[in-house]
């Protein structure tokens, strides 16, 4: 193999290796900048994101439509985001505390409950074909695009529209940054954030489904390599706007393809270094971030992380 | 809107509020009509702020009524009384940082549209600002805009929110003379034109004097007195606002002369936390026995500097001097210098408020003998015997030398930090807005402090928001503007409206 034709083949295959390991992420991404812009930090999506994908699963299969198991990874998302927030309500609860018990209880929970469906198959979600007009095998295979993709970048333009021309949005980044001034306002603010975290929970369950149904696209214990807590780290190196948040998201999509894009053109040695790279890279930005004090400056006022 | 005659008329009838055993407002009446402007004067504690709570709904009255335009009202909540057209500018803002000007009074609507059609807003905000008798920035997030600018636009929300009845928490604690002038006086001719009705919390007897025309003075929850102010002259207001409290005489200031610089501050530059430059080249030099105020509008550097002269917070470049050495900030060179301090919010920067007094006393003495043997065995003997002799001599009223300092009220508070940072000799002290929040009796005793370490020959730095306490105490003067001193002068040398002119940033 020359190595233009190696180069090309490792770029297709990290193309479309970013496009299907982004999803998840832009999803838990989302998910998780929407709770953070209303002053709450929601470590559970890690959780929410594997209980997504064990139910996505059990309900494609049981129903034979892989959209309503989508629907019911978001339903049973949004049913862990209200939990969240029902419990931070209380006083003196600490929510990285009851974010870190969800993700215990949701990868829990998909556990007991995915037993049962580790060998069966479920109905997967369809792909739409986008690289017809390359004629180029290798690319009309990385343009092999999931809806859902789709959908996760007009969800991010559509957020970020939402958040400067809502009433909505804007009631929403008031009780993010300042929880007195919402309360001066009249908002209630309780109500806000489990709005906040039950939506964030039901794209963390979308997420989750994209896992089990489309890529790797079956359901088993070792599905989710911690794209819910690096997520977090996301929302930060993306400041906190959705834009930004797909941005990071492709970035850590294509860390993600690495290493099996290199094992395309044979490359194995180093194959588990390369497969770490989104480790590294979190670990990365999150030390160039927390050096910036310019990060800090666009966080929600009420976030803990900040305070 | 202008011209036209739509204020309203406020008039709170035997309010009373009781706290657990305390009764915070006792039977209070006050009558504003329509189209005046009314002081509310009163100590802190004195129950100025529980009566406007009372009034805007955020505490349930234990008795009384409230009329507005005559009618009884029953206000449940702010969001009631900003729909019977009362209004509240509060003294920590309420404005959101992050959100533009323009999207702060947007989302302040209690209705409006789901979705915002900026043209059409933007033109609708431009039309309100041009009937506006003053401007504000509205395309900026507010946390880029200076502290005046966040106040007019406080009073903006509300006339944009159509209120007419307007109350203020002592606007112009972070205004400078010149943009409380100019503020008071606008809304003055608003209430003169028949436009609003404003009612206002303040302790300035100047800006009483100036802008109202009526007074109600609290003391204790009770009503210490009310009328014209054209008939109240100001020595029968104070009286009203203390009653008899016992005030201490303060030490004459003693000359000095030809003293010796202690404290030399050289270039000092210091970053904030988020990075900008918050000191940029403070250059300063305080002689022995001096006190040199520090004005300016909060925000402009003064606590930044306090800080790093206190070691909290790391001098990016500089040098500090005392008496001709070196001096890095630190526990061990702040006990050979012998450098005290009053930060500002004592419990929150110089107490830890679960601990006891005794052990809070004890923070500069803790390690060396009598307290500690060997350097490391703490007694408690000689520990509560010391902080039980500093507690008598600083007159600290404390349940008992073991309480929990936060268990203190504010003034005991920094009578006790007073006690640790003043016992022993003193040859710089650094002061950070001492009498913040205090009562009367406190405020006088915490000055006279000050003033007799001066006399002592102590180095004093006193950075204070309240020009009046600058003025009474200071030998010298250095005005803090955006990072940098932008004006220093000897106290005889200038007055209010120079420092004033100054402190706006206008003094060239």
């Amino acid at each position: 193999m020359d190595a233009g034709l190696a180069l090309s083949t490792v770029i297709a295959a990290m193309l479309g290796g970013a496009i299907r390991v982004t999803t998840p992420f832009l999803f838990v991404a989302l998910g998780e900048m929407l709770t953070e812009r209303s002053g709450r930090i929601n470590l559970g999506l890690e959780g929410t994101l594997v209980l997504g994908a064990m139910t996505a699963y059990a309900f494609s299969y049981a129903t034979g439509s892989p959209w309503i198991g989508v629907l019911a990874a978001g339903c049973f998302g949004f049913l862990m985001g209200t939990l969240h927030a029902s419990i931070c309500r209380l006083p003196g609860v600490n929510d990285i505390a009851v974010g870190i018990a969800l993700m215990l209880f949701g990868t829990g929970v998909a556990f007991f409950f995915g037993k049962p469906y580790i060998q069966p198959t479920a109905p997967r979600l369809p792909s739409i074909s986008l690289g017809g007009w390359t004629g180029d095998p290798r690319f009309e295979q990385a343009l092999q695009i999931n809806p859902l993709f789709l959908i996760g970048i007009a969800l991010a333009i559509f957020l970020a529209w939402a958040l400067k021309n809502t009433r909505m949005g804007l009631v929403l980044r008031v009780t993010g940054d300042s929880e007195a001034a919402a309360r001066a306002l009249g908002h209630p603010v309780m109500l806000i954030r489990l709005l906040a975290t039950a939506v964030g929970g039901f794209f963390a369950g979308v997420g989750g489904a994209f896992l089990s149904l489309y890529y790797p696209g079956s359901w088993n214990e070792g599905l989710s390599s911690g794209q819910g807590l690096m997520a977090v780290a996301l929302v930060i190196f993306a400041r906190w706007d959705p834009i930004r948040c797909l941005y990071a998201a492709l970035l850590f999509g294509a860390a993600g393809a690495l290493g099996p894009a290199l094992q395309s053109i044979g490359v194995t040695q180093g194959y588990y270094f390369f497969n770490a790279a989104p480790y590294i890279l979190t670990l990365f930005l999150m030390i160039g971030s927390a050096g910036s004090k310019k990060a800090l400056r666009d966080a929600p006022g009420e976030l803990s992380l900040t305070r | 809107m202008t011209g036209e005659r739509r204020a309203i008329g406020l008039e709170a009838v035997k309010m009373r509020k009781v706290f657990g055993g305390l009764v915070a407002l006792d039977d209070v009446s006050l009558k504003v009509p329509a189209g005046t402007f009314h002081a509310l004067l009163g100590e802190n504690g004195a129950g100025k702020s529980t009566l406007v709570k009372c009034i805007m709904g955020f505490y349930k009255p234990d008795g009384g009524q409230v009329l507005v335009d005559g009618r009884q009202s029953a206000i449940a909540n702010p969001r009631e009384a900003a729909e019977a057209g009362i209004g509240m500018v509060y003294q920590h803002f309420t404005l959101v940082p992050s959100l533009t000007g323009a999207e702060n009074l947007v989302v302040s609507r209690p209705r409006g549209r789901q979705i915002i059609d900026w043209k059409i807003e933007h033109a609708a905000l431009e039309e309100f600002l041009a009937r506006m008798p003053f401007r504000a920035p509205l395309d900026r997030p507010v946390h880029m805009l200076s502290a005046g600018e966040k106040q007019k636009l406080e009073i903006l929300k509300q006339l944009f929110l159509d209120q007419r009845f307007i109350i203020l928490d002592e606007p112009t604690s972070v205004l400078t003379p010149d943009e409380a002038d100019e503020v008071l006086g606008l809304l003055r001719g608003m209430t003169k034109r028949g436009e609003v009705t404003v009612l206002m919390i303040t302790h300035k007897f100047r800006e009483v004097q100036a802008f109202a025309d009526d007074l109600t003075v609290l003391r204790k929850g009770g009503c210490a007195g009310s009328g014209k102010v054209t008939e109240t002259p100001v020595d029968a207001m104070a009286k009203m606002m203390i009653g008899d409290t016992q005030i201490r005489e303060r030490a004459a200031r003693v000359a000095q002369k030809d003293a010796p610089v202690t404290l030399d501050i050289a270039g000092v530059c210091a970053d904030a936390d988020d990075g900008r430059a918050a000191i940029d080249g403070i250059n300063l030099k305080i002689h022995a026995g001096e006190i040199v105020g520090i004005a300016g509008v909060s925000g402009n550097g003064q606590s930044a500097l306090v800080e790093v002269l206190s070691g909290q917070r790391p001098m990016r470049e500089g040098q500090l001097t005392i008496k001709g050495s070196d001096f890095v900030p630190s526990r061990q060179s702040m006990a050979k210098y012998k450098v005290f301090g009053l930060p500002e919010e004592p419990l929150k920067n110089a107490a830890v408020p679960n601990m006891t007094v005794a052990e809070n006393i004890a923070f500069r003495t803790f390690d060396q003998p009598p307290i500690a043997a060997l350097g490391w065995w703490l007694s408690a003997g000689p520990m509560r015997k010391r902080a039980q002799e500093l507690i008598a001599r600083y007159r600290v009223k404390t349940p008992s030398a073991d309480a929990p300092i936060a268990a203190l009220s504010g003034g005991n508070v920094q009578r006790a930090v007073l006690a640790r940072e003043l016992s022993g000799d003193v040859d710089v002290l650094i002061v950070a807005n001492p009498c913040f929040g205090l009562d009367f009796a406190s405020v006088e005793e915490i000055r006279a402090q000050i003033m007799d370490q001066r006399n002592r020959g102590a180095a004093v730095l006193l950075v204070s928001e309240d020009l009046d306490e600058i003025l009474s105490l200071s030998d010298r003067v250095a005005v803090m503007s955006e990072g940098k001193i932008a004006y220093v002068e000897e106290i005889g040398k200038t007055d209010r409206a120079t420092i004033g002119h100054h402190m706006a940033g206008h003094g060239h």
